[in-house]
């Protein structure tokens, strides 16, 4: 399945909705120039909802770090929703769950951002 | 689990990589292992061969990565190859270190460690053979490493 992104505006923040797979080339590229375009516009509250993320390769998972850093670099928050086990198991052994604010309800992860 | 050996020789294209992840998926799958430890297997594999494809043949045309799957009675044995430089893999970077947590690469290798029982990396001048081990019933994650 390719990897495809949707964006949505709800209450100031930017949710970018992911589906497919997160891999080497397509889906890392889609991902990395998506959170660009949302930057280059000045979006800096960024929410990836990776429920619809059914796999991620390491490739993938160093995209999500190079957003998660790009993001934080211009000033901005880069959050990560609904994260199926898959992903969630493979930021846990990567260490990464806790360098990302994830969150599984959308309400609640809108309102974390300052 | 039924003994069996099969062979693939694959070019230095990112299309290679899904082709092998693929193969990789449907031979465990055949071979009885369960949906946690396909996908497991089948990332490993998918790990193995993007280090082949970009780093070891650096995506050249000339150069050949070997896949090779064996199943016995205890366990599914994979054997990658390519043509490239070596890969040492005491330079590889630990990156669960705070230091590195927030590279945007160099995970490949600690997934493979992770996903798969036992791991022997094997680097010469002709190119670096990685080879994989699934027991049929062996642990789920934490496998052990023989680098040599």
């Amino acid at each position: 399945m390719n990897f495809k992104t949707s964006v949505r505006q709800v209450d100031g923040v930017t949710i970018v909705d992911c589906s497919g797979r997160i891999t080497l080339g397509e889906g890392s590229v889609t991902l990395r120039d998506a959170v660009r375009e949302l930057l280059s516009k000045g979006h800096k509250k960024i929410l990836l909802n990776l429920g619809d993320v059914n796999y991620i390769d390491s490739s993938g998972i160093g995209e999500l770090v190079s957003a998660f850093t790009t993001v934080r670099n211009q000033g901005g928050e880069l959050k990560l929703l609904n994260l199926t086990k898959k992903v969630h198991d493979l930021l846990q052994i990567t260490k990464l769950y806790t360098v990302f604010d994830v969150k599984d309800d959308e309400a609640v992860a809108v309102k974390a951002f300052s | 689990m039924t003994e069996q050996r099969v062979s693939y020789t694959l070019d230095s294209t990112l299309e290679t990589v899904d082709s092998a992840e693929q193969t990789a998926s449907r031979i465990a799958a055949e071979s009885g292992f369960g949906e946690d430890e396909i996908m497991q297997i089948s990332m490993a594999v998918r790990e193995v061969v993007v280090n082949a494809v970009l780093h070891g043949n650096a995506y050249d045309p000339g150069k050949k990565v070997n896949l090779d799957f064996e199943t016995t009675n205890n366990d599914l044995v994979i054997t990658i190859r390519d043509q490239g430089n070596g890969l040492d893999p005491a330079k590889i970077p630990d990156p669960l270190s705070p230091d590195n947590l927030l590279k945007t690469s160099g995970r490949g290798i600690f997934l493979i460690r992770s996903f798969m029982d036992e791991v022997e990396i094997r680097p010469s001048k002709t190119g670096t053979e990685i080879k994989l081990v699934k027991h049929v019933r062996g642990p789920a994650t934490g496998g052990k490493e023989a680098s040599q």
